[in-house]
C-alpha cells in the first residue's frame, strides 16, 4: 500500500471550512463572533476562570461544557502555585493556535502530519512588572516557538506550513500586534 | 448628447478600449477629466518608472520599436507615449469633461458630466485602481510635528523636511521611496507587512520576461486559486533603473534603512509595529523560491536552459534578531511619515449599486454582470495577472470589447 492509497487525514473538516468561509464572505454579519472568560479573584494571586458561552454565526452558542482553568504564580513569588501564570496561557494559547492552523493549512495542502510538537519560550524581566525600572516592559520582550513536525512533505513544505500558520494564527496576531483594550469598573 | 459607448477615462486602458470599439465602428466617446493620461501626467512623483521593460510595454496596434527595449518608461514619458497613441488610433477624448454621475437610464445609461449630458447604451469604466491613497486608521494619529504624504502628494525627496523619514509600506512603491529619501541623506525606517519580493534580473533576463514567456501574466483571474487574496496582493518589490538593479529589502538595509513590521499604531506619537515581520519575510523568500523553481522548470521543458545562465537562488531576506517594535517619533526625529499603504478608485460618481463590501466593483472578468452593458478595465487582475500592467490592456480589451460589441448587438 502507498501513502496515496489512503486519504490524507488530519482530523480536520476542510470542506466545513471552505463552506463556512464562502458562506460567511456571502453573510458577513454571521462572522461577527464575540469571546469570553469570566474571572473571579479566590486569594492572593490565585484566580478561577471559567470559559462557556460565545456568540457568533448570528447567535449565542456555548462549548459541550464550561472549562475552567485555575491562574497563579508559583511558590519563587511568594504564591501558592494553585495554576498556571497568566502569561503562560498566552504561550499555552500561541502554540495551541499555531499548532491548529498547522492542522489546518496541512490537510488542505494534503500533507499528513504525524507528530507535531511545539515548545515554546518567552523571554521576560521581571523588573517592569514589579515597577523595578521604568524603562523595561511589563510583557515579554522576546517568544521564540520551535516546533517539531513529522509529515510525509519536504523541508520547504513543513517550512512553508509553519510560515502559513503563522499568517493565519489569531493568537499570533493578538501578540504580534497591538489591539485596543477597555477597561471598566462597577 | 447620445452614443453608443461612453468610455469614462483616456489612460492606457480607456484608450486601448477606444482602439477595440473603432476597429469594430462602435460610435463612442472617452471622457476624461484633464487631458490623455492625466495620472500619468500629474499623479506621479518625478523619478517613477514602470516596472515593466519597454518592450513589454505595448497596446493594441503599437509595440515599442525605440533605441532601448530593456528600459524603463518615466511616468512622463508614458504620458508622451499615450498622448501619441491617442492621435494616432484618432481617439474621440473629451478633455477637460469630469464625470459628475453614472446613473441608470430608461435606454442604458446617463452619464453626467460638467460638460453636459451623454446617453448611452454602454459603458466602460476605465478610471484607474489608483485615485485615493488608502490610509489605516494609524494615519489619523500622527502628532501635529509630523508630515504626512502619500505618493500622490510625494514630489521627490528635496520637498521634505530635513530629519528622519518613516515610510509604511513595503510595495514597490514603498521600497522605491524609501530608497531615493534615504540616499537623500534622510535616515529611513521603512515598516513592512505583507510583500512580494522579485529579483529585477533572473538568470540574466528581466523578471517581466521570465513572468510573461514562463506564462504567470497571462494566467486568467478564473484559473487563479485564491482570486480575493491575488487582488489584493501588493506590487513586487521592483524597481526600473538603466543599470537593472534589484530593491529588495537586502539591498534597503545594505544602505542603512531600519525595516520594521507592519505598523500597528501611533499613540502618544509612538509608533508600534508588528512583531511578526520574520515570518512575513520568510513567506515573502519562499514565494520568490516557489516562482523561480517554477521558471526554471518551464526553462527546462521549454528547451530554453542552454541558452541560460544556470539556475542559483537569492541570499534569504535579513531581519534583525529583535527589530525594532516601537518608535518616538520626536525621539527619533522622525520629520514625514509617507504613506506607501496602496490607493482605492473612487467610485463617489457612481450611482449604480454595483459595489460590494469594501467598495470595489463586483465584475466576472470585467463585466460588471450585475448591470448589463457596464464594464470595468484596468483594475489588478481584471482578467489576467497582466491586467495590473500597461499591456494587459491589449488582450482585456480584445475579449470586453467583444462581449460589449455582443451586447450591442442585442436589441
Amino acid at each position: 500500500m502507498t501513502v496515496t492509497d489512503t486519504p490524507i487525514d488530519n482530523g480536520v473538516n476542510v470542506a466545513a471550512l471552505l463552506d463556512a468561509r464562502t458562506a460567511l464572505t456571502e453573510q458577513p454579519a454571521a462572522a461577527q463572533f464575540k469571546w469570553r472568560a469570566a474571572s473571579t479573584w479566590e486569594r492572593g494571586t490565585h484566580s478561577h476562570a471559567v470559559v462557556e458561552g460565545f456568540s457568533g454565526l448570528g447567535g449565542e452558542q456555548t462549548h459541550r461544557r464550561a472549562f475552567t482553568f485555575d491562574l497563579d504564580h508559583p511558590e519563587v513569588f511568594a504564591s501558592e502555585d494553585n495554576g498556571a501564570t497568566p502569561v503562560e496561557y498566552v504561550l499555552v494559547a500561541l502554540a495551541g493556535c499555531l499548532s491548529a492552523v498547522v492542522a489546518s493549512v496541512a490537510q488542505m495542502r494534503e500533507i499528513q502530519l504525524r507528530s507535531v510538537t511545539a515548545v515554546v519560550e518567552g523571554d521576560m524581566d521581571i523588573l517592569g512588572i514589579l515597577g523595578g525600572d521604568p524603562e523595561v516592559r511589563n510583557g515579554f520582550q522576546d517568544i521564540r516557538v520551535h516546533f517539531d513536525i513529522d509529515a510525509d512533505a519536504s523541508p520547504t513544505d513543513i517550512e512553508a506550513l509553519v510560515a502559513q500558520s503563522q499568517k493565519r494564527s489569531a493568537v499570533y496576531d493578538i501578540v504580534t500586534n497591538p489591539t485596543n483594550v477597555t477597561v471598566r469598573v462597577n | 448628447m447620445r452614443t453608443e459607448a461612453v468610455v469614462i477615462g483616456a489612460g492606457h486602458s480607456g484608450l486601448a478600449m477606444s482602439s477595440r470599439l473603432t476597429d469594430r465602428s462602435i460610435d463612442h466617446v472617452v471622457l476624461e477629466r484633464g487631458g490623455v493620461a492625466n495620472s500619468w501626467r500629474t499623479e506621479r512623483w518625478p523619478s517613477m518608472r514602470l516596472l515593466t521593460p519597454n518592450w513589454q510595454t505595448r497596446l493594441p496596434g503599437a509595440a515599442y520599436n525605440g533605441p532601448d527595449p530593456g528600459g524603463y518608461q518615466r511616468a512622463a514619458e508614458v504620458a508622451e507615449l499615450l498622448a501619441g497613441y491617442a492621435a494616432r488610433i484618432g481617439a474621440p477624448v473629451r478633455a477637460g469633461t469630469r464625470v459628475t454621475a453614472l446613473r441608470n437610464s430608461g435606454s442604458g445609461y446617463e452619464v453626467l458630466t460638467d460638460q453636459g449630458a451623454w446617453d448611452a447604451r454602454s459603458v466602460v469604466i476605465a478610471t484607474g485602481a489608483c485615485n485615493r491613497p488608502a490610509l489605516p486608521d494609524a494615519a489619523m494619529n500622527v502628532p501635529p510635528a509630523v508630515g504626512s504624504l502619500t505618493p500622490l502628494t510625494y514630489s521627490g525627496p528635496d520637498h521634505l523636511p530635513d530629519g528622519g523619514v518613516l515610510v509604511v509600506g513595503g510595495s514597490a512603491t514603498g521600497v522605491q521611496l524609501a530608497d531615493e529619501i534615504h540616499r537623500s541623506g534622510r535616515p529611513v525606517t521603512l515598516a513592512v507587512g505583507e510583500q512580494v519580493r522579485l529579483p529585477r534580473v533572473y538568470r540574466d533576463r528581466d523578471i517581466f520576461w521570465w513572468l510573461e514567456s514562463a506564462g504567470v501574466l497571462g494566467q486568467r483571474y478564473d484559473e487563479v486559486a485564491d482570486i480575493a487574496r491575488a487582488r489584493h496582493l501588493p506590487s513586487p518589490q521592483l524597481v526600473g533603473t538603466p543599470e537593472r538593479r534589484t530593491l529588495d529589502l537586502n539591498a534597503l538595509r545594505t544602505i542603512g534603512i531600519r525595516i520594521v513590521g507592519r505598523l500597528g499604531r501611533i499613540t502618544d506619537g509612538i509608533a508600534q509595529f508588528s512583531g511578526g515581520l520574520a515570518n512575513l519575510c520568510a513567506l515573502a523568500d519562499l514565494k520568490m523560491n516557489r516562482a523561480l523553481d517554477a521558471f526554471d522548470a518551464w526553462a527546462r521543458d521549454s528547451g530554453t536552459d542552454e541558452n541560460l545562465p544556470r539556475p542559483h537562488r537569492f541570499e534569504p531576506t535579513r531581519v534583525d534578531a529583535q527589530p525594532v517594535l516601537t518608535l518616538n517619533m520626536a525621539r527619533s526625529q522622525i520629520r514625514t511619515i509617507v504613506w506607501a499603504t496602496g490607493y482605492r478608485p473612487d467610485y463617489s460618481w457612481l450611482d449604480i449599486p454595483v459595489t460590494g463590501r469594501n467598495g470595489q466593483i463586483r465584475h466576472d472578468g470585467g463585466v460588471v454582470t450585475a448591470a448589463p452593458g457596464l464594464y470595468l478595465l484596468g483594475m489588478p487582475l481584471l482578467r489576467r495577472r497582466a491586467s495590473t500592467y500597461i499591456h494587459g490592456a491589449g488582450p482585456d480589451t480584445s475579449e470586453l470589447s467583444d462581449h460589449l460589441s455582443g451586447y450591442l448587438a442585442c436589441p
